[in-house]
């Protein structure tokens, strides 16, 4: 095979997988000019955290561009609003570059608030990496609208040049802080009781039926299962505090946890909403998948976060535990594992022994069902090669052990974005000559698919084009799934998706194919 | 779905909602993605170039490459010289293109890089070269940088060596792969050699080979846009699209040119073959006479289910204009016509086409976008929409029939193989436009009504 040259400033993130601890593995950098990387800025990581926040009126403040290209792509499903699924912007002119942009994103708000129904209650303002340049005091507009219309306006300051991604979702957070702080509760006050009305969901497997129902999964589904907000109200109301038999709730604190760090994809978050209603604990916000503002305001009153995408969300968790004092456990709904480890983990992270046996048994009967599905689809997939390329490590992991349940090795595995600590997990957990790469560019990619013999593809978009042109089969695990992955649902429907891709017969007209099949006859 | 729109239309000068455009960049990337072994390369943050790359891989369902500056802070402080170096340096030696097409972004032309002056100074290896064009996303929209992609191209490479070629540049305008062959194709039969600028057939709709190429087999190759300025005469297929590179060619290096219609429908098609006609002096093949023929005959067979069919178009100015001009050669009434893109030309052009055939009370807008286009249509609805991807959610909110046409169609597969324009692809979009039409008269017709035989 023919061996590229390998960036110099690229080889330290370049690494087989086993060995070592990680010290000297370049991540967390900015990707090196020249490099046709995968990566995106600042501004679309602090765009996809947010956008999923489905009463929000998102304006981006800037050129056309970075409007139209983040009008409704993440396929973050709401079960309310859908205002989150419009493009709002300046489209920013020359004059505007000339003399300042901020006087038409003042007229931009003021149309807003003049012809939006319903009239916004939240408004976030991005300003673009032009915005950064010409210097136009977003913060103070914001400021503005919030006096003058006594809504919230917050400014997302997101110039593409000023960082990484990462740097976008650690952005995201802090509007979001931004939201919530004026409703932490004050320490005096007492444990919350759950507003009239406010359902709690406890026990029961029927919020888990519901949920498998609203993404779709069976035939069969009565109509109204369509709209998944019965979720979310699965059973009676249950005073605060009182799900937890001797469990003391802080004060200012109700007994329930926020989700963050889904953001809905294919219904994810409703899945996992769905489990927690099973064993009995209480949702009290979701972040920021299914997410509006009244339900984000009352984030600060729960007593746990439960992390799922740790590359976006740990920031958060971290910052809500300093100042709203709710401690964080980090989860991952991929695979069986990882699903069963996450739910008994919440629950036991809540302290109420009745809610961590009803999540031992629950995560037993839904695992043992699930299993079938794996033995049914092993022997097709057993031994085969999967390389993974996806935005965050934790999600990396998740995925490794994901394909060794069904008897697959992971021969390459890189991200975007992935931790020194990440990367260490990752080390540990793969073959001694697995491949493992931070911010990988295609050519990489392809050397390293070719020479590992990858049968598989786990990425995202622009991977896609790539996998296929190289007769390897693709998962997108990413903004563009269309059937949920996570959870026991997400397992059988992984499961196909892998199995409907390696196995599909397109590959039988590849010319390569064909030959090693006439090689094979001939033998 | 978008139940934030209402009736009530409120004039808007500052806020953009639902846009049916995209900034320049992307037009110039996709442009230099129709050059033989170039890589484009955005002189910005790393988010544009992977945006754009994205949006071409969506539509196209193709990688699309391109490489990034990658500005940092200092960068947008010192400016982005030392990383247009390092880039160009980095993408020799890695990826070994021909030539680095460079566009700039918002950014970059915001802080003032000079990128000629950089471009000046470089180490470039022998054989190897860097052009570049300025596409400041603030002005215009994706059109404006793919006509400024092209003079970019020809601005740093085109010559005239004295002797005429005697060859007929064509520029297609933005259009599909399956365009570009039958633009080609129609060509051919014309008798008329000619070079088309730019050409991503062969780049964006690459076969299936098992093998990745980075730079596969297709695109106008260097020495063909050297050989611009030695052409006998240049057709700018679009009007809006081709204005300026055809005056550029005219200007620079006397080359004879002509401003026609995108070539969509029975009469912009003819105009494009009397054209090539003129050129070749050679007849209109029969083989080419029956395909216009078995187009009005299907038209002439359908008709009694399209005439004076409200329809709605939204897109790019030249593809909109064409299909507005075949709608109305099916009977269909343009109720609303827009685009994005802010040329005034455009409204001029589209209502002599509503003069022409008489249709009365249809509106046309540049520089619009869909939340106005959504507003008209629950004031007045439509019997169908005809646009990009964007408009399905128009589409699932009205319940109105959809067809997808022009840049970007995100959401289906194949379609960036077949062609819109000649004779076939008229005859291709009568057909998706009058299955659309007809698909809905028999989902709402009563069992009563409901027949075999249409």
């Amino acid at each position: 095979m023919e061996q590229r040259n390998i960036l110099k400033e690229r080889r330290n993130s370049i690494a087989v997988g086993g060995k070592g601890d990680g010290s000297g593995f370049a991540c967390e950098k900015q990707s090196v000019s020249g490099a046709v990387s995968q990566r995106a800025c600042v501004y679309c990581g602090a765009r996809v955290v947010l956008n999923p926040i489905t009463d929000a009126y998102h304006i981006v403040h800037g050129p056309i561009g970075c409007a139209s290209y983040t009008w409704d792509i993440r396929g973050s499903l709401s079960s309310g609003s859908d205002l989150y699924r419009n493009s709002f912007s300046t489209d920013l002119r020359e004059t505007d570059i000339v003399f300042g942009g901020a006087k038409k994103l003042t007229a931009a708000i003021d149309e807003l608030m003049e012809t939006a129904d319903p009239r916004p209650k939240l408004i976030f303002v991005y300003a673009t990496c032009i915005v950064g340049v010409i210097g136009d005091d977003i913060e103070a507009v914001c400021r503005m609208t919030e006096e003058k219309y006594g809504i919230r306006a917050i400014p997302v300051k997101a110039p593409g040049f000023s960082g990484t991604k990462s740097q976008g979702y650690q952005l995201a957070c802090n509007a979001i802080l931004e939201l919530m702080r004026p409703h932490i509760p004050q320490p005096e006050s007492e444990p919350v009781t759950a507003p009239a009305g406010e359902p709690v969901a406890t026990g029961g497997t029927a919020g888990v039926e519901s949920a498998s129902h609203a993404t779709g999964g069976a035939a069969g589904v009565p109509e109204t299962a369509g709209k998944p907000a019965l979720v979310a109200g699965v059973g009676s109301a249950s005073p605060a505090g009182g799900g937890a038999a001797g469990m003391a709730v802080a004060p200012g604190k109700r007994f329930g946890i926020n989700i963050l760090g889904d953001y809905n994809l294919a219904g994810e978050m409703w899945i996992i909403k769905g489990y927690m209603a099973a064993v009995g604990i209480p949702v009290i916000a979701t972040i920021t998948g299914d997410s509006s503002y009244d339900k984000l305001i009352q984030a600060p009153t729960a007593s746990l976060n439960i992390v799922q995408c740790a590359g976006s969300a740990v920031y958060l968790a971290e910052s809500m535990e300093a100042e709203m004092g709710i401690p964080y456990v980090k989860v991952s709904f991929f695979g069986v594992e990882d699903t069963c480890a996450s739910i008994v983990r919440v629950a036991d992270a809540l302290g109420d022994p009745d809610v961590s046996a009803r999540a031992r048994a629950f995560v037993k009967e839904r695992s043992a069902q699930v299993m079938p599905i794996i033995e049914r689809f092993r022997p097709k997939l057993e031994g085969k090669k999967a390389a993974i390329f996806v935005g965050g490590g934790y999600k990396a992991i998740s995925l490794i052990r994901q394909f060794n349940e069904l008897g697959m090795r992971t021969v390459v595995v890189g991200t975007q974005t992935g931790k020194k600590d990440e990367y260490e997990v990752i080390g540990s957990i793969v073959q001694p000559d697995t491949i493992i790469l931070d911010d990988a560019n295609p050519a990489e990619l392809e050397q390293f698919m070719l020479e590992k013999e990858a049968d598989i593809l786990v990425g995202g978009v622009k991977e896609r084009p790539l996998a296929y042109k190289l007769g390897i089969a693709f998962c997108d695990h990413n903004h563009e799934r269309k059937a949920p992955l996570a959870g026991f649902e997400g397992i059988d429907n992984f499961v196909r998706e892998i199995n409907a891709s390696i196995n599909s017969p397109v590959w039988r007209y590849l010319d390569k194919n064909i030959e090693k099949a006439k090689a094979a006859g001939a033998a | 779905m978008l139940d934030l729109t209402r009736k009530e239309v409120l004039e808007r000068k500052a806020l953009r909602i639902n846009p049916c455009k995209i900034c320049q960049p992307v037009g110039a990337m996709y442009c230099a993605l129709g050059v033989e072994r170039c890589m484009p390369h955005s002189h910005g943050s790393q988010g544009c170039c992977s945006y754009h790359r994205t949006v071409l891989s969506r539509h196209f369902k193709e990688p699309a490459i391109a490489a990034s500056s990658s500005f940092t802070e200092g960068t947008s402080v010192f400016g982005g010289r030392s990383n247009i170096n390092t880039a160009v340096k980095n993408i020799f030696d890695i990826y070994n293109p021909d030539i680095i097409a460079v566009h700039t972004t918002c950014l970059s032309e915001t802080i003032g890089d000079d990128l000629g002056s950089y471009i000046l100074d470089m180490d470039i290896p022998d054989g190897k070269l860097v052009v570049h064009c300025n596409t400041p996303s603030y002005v215009g929209s994706h059109i404006n940088g793919f006509f400024n992609m092209m003079m970019g191209f020809m601005n740093y490479l085109t010559k005239k060596s004295g002797t005429c070629n005697g060859k007929t540049a064509i520029f297609p305008g933005w259009v599909n792969p399956g365009d570009l062959r039958e633009i080609k194709r129609l060509c051919a039969m014309m008798g008329v050699d000619i070079i088309c600028f730019p050409d991503q057939s062969g780049v964006m709709d690459a076969p299936m080979t098992g093998k990745y190429e980075m730079y596969p087999n297709g695109g106008t190759s260097v020495a063909q846009i050297r050989a611009l300025g030695d052409c006998a005469g240049v057709l700018g297929l679009g009007e809006i699209t081709n204005v300026e590179p055809v005056q550029l060619l005219e200007k620079k290096w006397k080359v004879p040119g002509k401003l026609l219609k995108a070539p969509i429908g029975v009469r912009f098609t003819d105009e494009f073959l009397m054209e090539l006609q003129h050129v070749s002096k050679q007849e209109v093949p029969s083989s080419l006479e029956t395909e216009r023929g078995q187009l009005v005959d299907l038209l002439l067979d359908s008709h009694a289910y399209t005439f004076q069919k409200k329809v709605a178009l939204f897109g790019d100015p030249d593809t909109v204009e064409g299909l507005t001009s075949l709608c109305l050669e099916m009977g269909l009434t343009p109720k609303y016509v827009i685009t994005g893109t802010p040329k005034e030309d455009f409204a001029r052009n589209v209502n002599a086409l509503f003069e022409r055939y008489h249709a009365e009370g249809c509106v046309v807008k540049a520089n619009a976008d869909l939340f106005d286009l959504h507003q008209w249509i629950k004031n007045e609805p439509v019997d169908l929409l005809l646009g990009t991807t964007y408009g399905k959610q128009i589409a699932k909110a009205e319940d109105i029939p959809f067809v997808r046409a022009g840049f970007p169609v995100l959401d289906r597969y194949g379609h960036t193989l077949q062609p819109i324009v000649g004779y076939r692809g008229a005859i291709r979009m009568v057909e998706k436009i009058t299955d659309a039409l007809m698909t809905r008269l028999e989902r709402d017709s009563s069992d009563e009504d409901f027949e075999i035989v249409l």
